[in-house]
C-alpha cells in the first residue's frame, strides 16, 4: 500500500520536473541558438550542418559591432528612450494610479472606460496620424518624440498595474499617518510610497522592456542613423551587409545585457510581502 | 486634553443619510463609548471627529475650535484602528516616533517619549522589531503606543479589540481602562460590544440606524433604558419581550395582561390607559425560577439548559413563546422538565408597542 503510494507520487514528481525542463528547454533555446551562433566563425555557419556547438569559436563578432558598427550609437539612443519612458511612465502611473485607487472623483468611470478604450486598437492604425502629427511639430527622427509616443502607449497598462498596488495597501494606512500629523501628500510620500516600490519597479521594469524592444514606432518615426534605436539598428544587419548572422546575434546578445542588468538592480524591490504586519492579516 | 462638542451633526453619502442631527457633548478627560450594532453610524461618527469624513451639517468643536474644515493634522487626535495600522517599514519605535518626527521635536525628547510609552506598555525589549515579528497583542499595544506618545486633544478608538482572540481582548479591556486611569485622557470609543461598552465608559452612546437613541451611564442604560431598543442591545444574555395590554385598573393601579394570559397586577406609579398595548421587559437574571419563583407562580416547560459554570442559561416557553432565565449556581432542571416560573412586578421594564419608548 505505502510502496504504491509513493510510487504513485514519484511518478508524479518525476512529470511534473520534466514538464517544468520541457518548458525550460523551450524558452531558453531560441537565446542559447542566438549565443551560439554569435561566437561562431562565419566560415563555420553553412558548413558545420546543424550542431550544437561549432568546433571553433570567436569574438570576432562582437569586436566587430563594438568597434566598427554604429551599433554603439543604437544602444546609447536605446538606454536614453527606455531609461526616460519608463521613468516617466512610472512616476504618471503612480500618480494617476493613486488617484484612481483613493479618490472618488466626478467622470472617474468615463476615464477608466477611456483608458481601456486606448488599449484596444491595433498600434498599426495609429502610425500615420502619429508620424503626420510628430512631424508637423519636428518631433519625427528625434529621442523626445519616441519617448512621447511610447510614454503615451503604456500609460494606460501601467496606471491600471499600479492602481492594482496601491488597492492592496489599506487606506488605514495613510489616514493614521494623517492624524499622526502628515499631509495626504506626506503620507502618500512617506507610507504608501515605500510600500508600494515592488509595484513600481515591476511597472518600471516592464515599461522599460516594452521600450527596449519596441521596432515598429522606432522604424518608422526614425529614418537618421544618429536617432535609431537598437532594434532599428538590428534590422540594418540586413540590409546593409547581406545578412551577417554572427554579427546580427553578436550585436543581440549585447542588447540583452541591459536588460538583464536592470532586472537584476530592481529585482530586490520585486519581492512580496513587504506589506506583511501591516493590518492583520 | 479637551472637550468635544458635536452639534447638529449630519452625515450623508451621495442620497444615503447615515447620520440625523447627532448632538453630543463630551466633558474633558471622560471616556465615552459609542455603542450599536453595524452600519449605526458610530464609525462614521467617529471619523468624523478625526477629520477622515466631512460633515454633511451641523458643526463639531473640540476644545472651543470648530474644526469642520480643518485636515485630520490640525486637530491633534492620536487614534488606535481596528486593523492596528501600523507601518509595515518601519520599526515599533519608528511607528510610536512618527507623529513626533512629524512634529520636528527634537530627538532626545522623541527617545524619552517613546522609551516612556514603551515602558508603560511592556514594549520596551521590543522597540527594534517590525510590526510583522509581533504577535496581534504586540501589535494593538504599538499602536496604542503610536497614540500616547503624543500629548493628543482627545484617543480616538476604532473597535481596536476587535481582531483580538477572547482572552486577550479582556485582558487589553482592562489594559485600557488602566491607561485611562493613568492618562486621564478624553476618549471617544466606538464598539459593537456591550460588554467593552459597559466595563471601559464612563458614559455610553447607544446608536442606533443614524441617532442616539440613549446617553447614560452603563448603570442607567443596564436599569433603565430609554427605550426598546437599548433594553434589547444592553445586557447578555439579552432582555425578554413579553406582548401585554392593559386591562382596567384594580384600585388605581395597573394591570397587564400579556398573550399568554399571564396577569400583573399593581404596576407601581403607572397609570394606562386601558387596552394600551405595551411590551413587557424583563432581564434573564430577574426572572425567579423553581423555589425562588414562590406562591402564584406559573409553570412553564424547560426547553434546554446552557452551564456557564457560574451559573446557567434556562431556556423555557409560555405557551409557545421561549423566553430566557439566568439561574446562579447549578441548575437541575432537564429539557422538558416543568419549572415554576416568576416575574417580578418590580423588575420590569415598560415600552410602548408602536414607538418602544419606555412607560414606567
Amino acid at each position: 500500500m505505502t510502496v504504491t503510494m509513493s510510487r504513485k507520487r514519484f511518478a508524479a514528481t518525476l512529470a511534473h520536473r520534466l514538464a517544468v525542463l520541457a518548458f525550460i528547454v523551450v524558452a531558453l533555446f531560441p537565446l542559447f541558438w542566438l549565443l551560439k551562433v554569435s561566437v561562431t566563425p562565419t566560415k563555420l555557419l553553412y558548413s558545420e550542418g546543424v550542431r550544437m556547438w561549432p568546433s571553433e569559436t570567436t569574438w570576432a563578432h562582437y569586436a566587430f559591432v563594438i568597434e566598427n558598427s554604429d551599433f554603439p550609437l543604437f544602444f546609447r539612443n536605446s538606454l536614453i528612450v527606455s531609461l526616460s519612458t519608463a521613468l516617466i511612465v512610472t512616476l504618471v502611473a503612480a500618480g494617476a494610479g493613486y488617484a484612481m485607487s483613493r479618490f472618488a472623483f466626478r467622470g472617474k468611470m468615463w476615464l477608466v472606460g477611456l483608458l481601456l478604450v486606448t488599449q484596444m486598437f491595433p498600434l498599426v492604425m495609429l502610425i500615420a496620424p502619429i508620424f503626420k502629427i510628430l512631424s508637423s511639430i519636428g518631433l519625427t527622427n528625434s529621442l523626445s518624440g519616441l519617448v512621447l509616443v511610447y510614454t503615451a502607449f503604456n500609460v494606460p497598462f501601467a496606471v491600471f498595474l499600479m492602481q492594482s498596488f496601491f488597492d492592496s495597501i489599506p487606506k488605514d494606512l495613510e489616514e493614521a499617518a494623517m492624524i499622526d500629523g502628515a499631509t495626504r501628500f506626506m503620507a502618500f510620500r512617506q507610507i504608501i510610497v515605500p510600500l508600494t516600490l515592488p509595484g513600481m519597479a515591476a511597472t518600471l521594469g516592464f515599461v522599460f522592456t516594452a521600450a527596449w524592444s519596441e521596432l515598429l514606432f522606432a522604424l518608422m518615426l526614425i529614418s537618421k542613423t544618429d536617432a535609431s534605436t537598437f532594434p532599428v539598428g538590428l534590422l540594418g544587419f540586413v540590409s546593409k551587409f547581406g545578412v551577417d548572422f554572427g554579427q546580427m546575434m553578436a550585436a543581440g546578445v549585447l542588447a540583452l545585457i541591459p536588460a538583464v542588468l536592470f532586472f537584476l538592480l530592481i529585482q530586490r524591490f520585486l519581492v512580496k510581502g513587504l506589506t506583511a504586519g501591516a493590518v492583520k492579516g | 486634553m479637551a472637550a468635544i462638542d458635536i452639534r447638529a451633526v449630519d452625515k450623508s453619502f451621495q442620497k444615503l443619510k447615515v447620520l440625523h442631527s447627532v448632538d453630543l457633548s463630551i466633558d474633558k478627560g471622560e471616556f465615552i463609548v459609542l455603542v450599536g450594532p453595524s452600519g449605526c453610524g458610530k464609525s462614521t461618527l467617529l471619523r468624523m471627529i478625526a477629520g477622515l469624513e466631512e460633515v454633511t451639517g451641523g458643526e463639531i468643536v473640540i476644545g472651543g475650535k470648530r474644526v469642520n474644515d480643518l485636515p485630520p493634522k490640525e486637530r491633534n487626535l492620536a487614534m488606535v484602528f481596528q486593523s492596528y495600522a501600523l507601518y509595515p517599514h518601519m520599526t515599533v519605535a519608528g511607528n510610536m516616533s512618527y507623529s513626533l518626527r512629524l512634529r520636528k521635536i527634537a530627538k532626545e525628547k522623541i527617545a524619552t517619549a517613546v522609551a516612556g510609552a514603551a515602558d508603560i506598555l511592556g514594549l520596551a525589549p521590543l522597540v527594534e522589531r517590525r510590526p510583522r515579528q509581533l504577535s496581534g497583542g504586540q501589535r494593538q499595544r504599538v499602536a496604542m503606543g503610536r497614540a500616547i506618545v503624543r500629548e493628543p486633544q482627545a484617543f480616538l478608538w476604532d473597535e481596536p479589540l476587535s481582531n483580538l482572540d477572547a482572552r486577550l481582548r479582556e485582558q487589553m479591556r482592562a489594559e485600557i481602562k488602566k491607561l485611562h486611569r493613568r492618562l486621564g485622557a478624553t476618549s471617544i470609543y466606538v464598539t459593537h460590544d456591550q460588554i467593552e461598552a459597559m466595563t471601559l465608559a464612563d458614559r455610553i452612546v447607544a446608536m442606533e440606524a443614524g441617532t442616539i437613541q440613549q446617553i447614560g451611564s452603563p448603570e442607567d442604560l443596564y436599569e433603565r433604558p430609554a427605550n426598546r431598543f437599548v433594553a434589547g442591545f444592553i445586557g447578555s444574555p439579552a432582555m425578554n419581550f413579553l406582548d401585554a395590554q392593559a386591562a382596567p385598573a384594580n384600585a388605581g393601579h395597573a394591570r397587564l395582561v400579556t398573550e399568554d394570559g399571564l396577569t400583573f397586577e399593581a404596576i407601581p406609579g403607572l397609570e394606562l390607559p386601558s387596552s394600551r398595548q405595551l411590551t413587557i421587559g424583563i432581564r434573564p437574571e430577574h426572572v425567579l425560577l423553581g423555589e425562588a419563583a414562590g406562591e402564584g407562580a406559573k409553570e412553564a416547560t424547560v426547553d434546554l439548559v446552557e452551564p456557564t459554570g457560574m451559573g446557567a442559561i434556562v431556556h423555557f416557553r409560555f405557551a409557545d413563546i421561549s423566553h430566557q432565565a439566568y439561574h446562579l449556581g447549578r441548575a437541575s432542571w432537564r429539557a422538558g422538565d416543568s419549572v415554576k416560573v416568576a416575574l417580578p412586578t418590580e423588575r420590569l421594564h415598560l415600552f410602548d408597542a408602536t414607538d418602544g419608548r419606555r412607560l414606567n
